[in-house]
């Protein structure tokens, strides 16, 4: 089928690339899915569907109904194109230190963009949305990192798609955001084969963050709780702005354009491919590459580029 | 058995503001005990009173998680980095 009556169908079944060309290891495959096919851009759009559908059904959204979400970008964006197309409005509650294509994307959409302190990070723009929901309860609050719709969203998606495609996945490697990826594509990759290793790649957001009092400011995602996260992962490495770069630009030399945090997706998949003997790792690039070329990723030079990229929030 | 240990801007200022500081311990546990013990203004903020690790902590050798390892008994080696980061928010 390829003529469609709404956008909102193309969410999903996204296609998945031999990438083994990049595997340090000549017995273990590299599989990508390319989730920057998505009509919004990245892997959230999948979950704004899942989250606005489960709401619709449950009766919490209405026509004429605002929304309110916290996102370094990528769920506000897909939130405003699902939004748009349904005829809601959107109030995006975004760090100051992303990428300028982020706020233009959310802008296009119509989405209005409420500013949180880039030294606060996600936690900051979190923080802040909580106080608005407070004020304002009649704002639905879909709140992405307690919503169990997000990791559905890819325990239903995501997940099985990945199993079609690839049933002899051996590992799974993703980044780690709110962990909606890791924990819907984890859990039901596990039911399939209990045999199958998560591992979760993280920037260190930790760094970034500078506005924190006390480690009594951390936080934990509810739905990484919820679900018993730990207890799912098998591995959490930190990969550094400037591997990601480094293999965001070797991901372009087998042609696939693909986001930051894709790059550090991928660090993590050589790291995995490197200490096992052999297997199929299938990781995921989040995002295209479209919102990262003002940050120069591809041609300026590298040094240049790792001292931006540490200034922004890019996952 | 001295590492280094990378501490986060919350916790620079019980260790005069160094970002890098030396301990000693041939496991992750040893090594917080002995940062610990020599600045005393971080106990309770790494490791709880009943020893365990702070839940909004997370320490990583050579950017692995010992949560996901060994936890407190993960092994150092000699020239191994351990950092220490807050849990915070990604997405
Ligand atoms: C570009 C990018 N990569 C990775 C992630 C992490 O995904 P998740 O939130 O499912 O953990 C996100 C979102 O948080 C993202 O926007």
């Amino acid at each position: 089928m390829s003529l469609y009556s709404s956008v909102l169908e193309l969410i999903g079944h996204t296609p998945m690339v031999d990438a083994s060309a990049l595997s340090p290891n000549p017995s273990v495959r590299i599989c990508v899915k390319l989730e920057g096919q998505n009509p919004g851009g990245s892997v959230k759009d999948r979950v704004a569907l899942w989250m606005v559908e489960q709401a619709e059904k449950e009766g919490l959204l209405v026509p004429g109904s605002v929304l309110l979400e916290p996102s370094s970008g990528n769920t506000g964006i897909g939130l405003a194109l699902v939004a748009r197309v349904k005829g809601y409005r959107l109030k995006v509650v975004l760090p100051t230190n992303v990428s300028p294509e982020r706020r233009q994307a959310l802008e296009m959409w119509g989405a209005q963009i409420i500013e949180s302190p880039g030294s606060e990070g996600s936690n900051g723009a979190v923080r802040l949305a909580m106080k608005l929901h407070a004020e304002h309860p009649e704002w639905v609050f879909l709140y992405q990192y307690a919503n169990h719709a997000n990791p559905l969203a890819h325990y239903e998606g995501t997940g099985p798609e990945i199993w079609q495609d690839c049933p002899e996945v051996t590992h799974f490697v993703a980044g780690l955001g709110t962990s909606g990826t890791l924990l819907g594509v984890g859990r039901f990759l596990k039911e399939q084969n209990p045999a199958v290793q998560v591992w979760a790649v993280e920037p260190p957001a930790g760094e970034l963050v500078d506005g924190l009092r006390s480690l009594d400011d951390g936080y934990i995602p509810p739905i990484f709780q919820d679900l018993a996260g730990a207890d799912l992962l098998d591995r959490k490495t930190i990969i550094g702005p400037r591997e990601s770069i480094e293999w965001t630009r070797r991901l372009a030399e087998i042609g696939v354009f693909a986001g930051i945090s894709s790059g550090s997706a991928l660090a993590g998949a050589a790291r995995c491919a490197q200490v096992i003997e052999s297997g199929v790792v299938v990781t995921v690039a989040a995002d295209g590459g479209w919102k990262y070329l003002s940050t120069g990723a591809w041609t300026d030079d590298i040094d240049d580029v790792v001292e931006r990229a540490r200034r922004i929030i890019y996952f | 058995m001295s590492v280094e240990v990378r501490l986060p801007t919350v916790l620079r200022p019980h260790a005069a503001g160094q970002t890098v500081v030396e301990a000693e311990g041939a496991t992750i546990g040893e090594v917080l005990e002995s940062l610990v013990r020599s600045y005393p203004g971080m106990s309770g903020q790494v490791l709880t009173d009943d020893g365990s690790l702070h839940r909004f902590v997370n320490v990583y050798v050579n950017d692995d998680d010992v949560r996901y390892l060994d936890q407190l008994q993960t092994k150092v080696q000699p020239g191994d980095t351990v950092s220490i980061l807050p849990a915070v928010a990604g997405g």
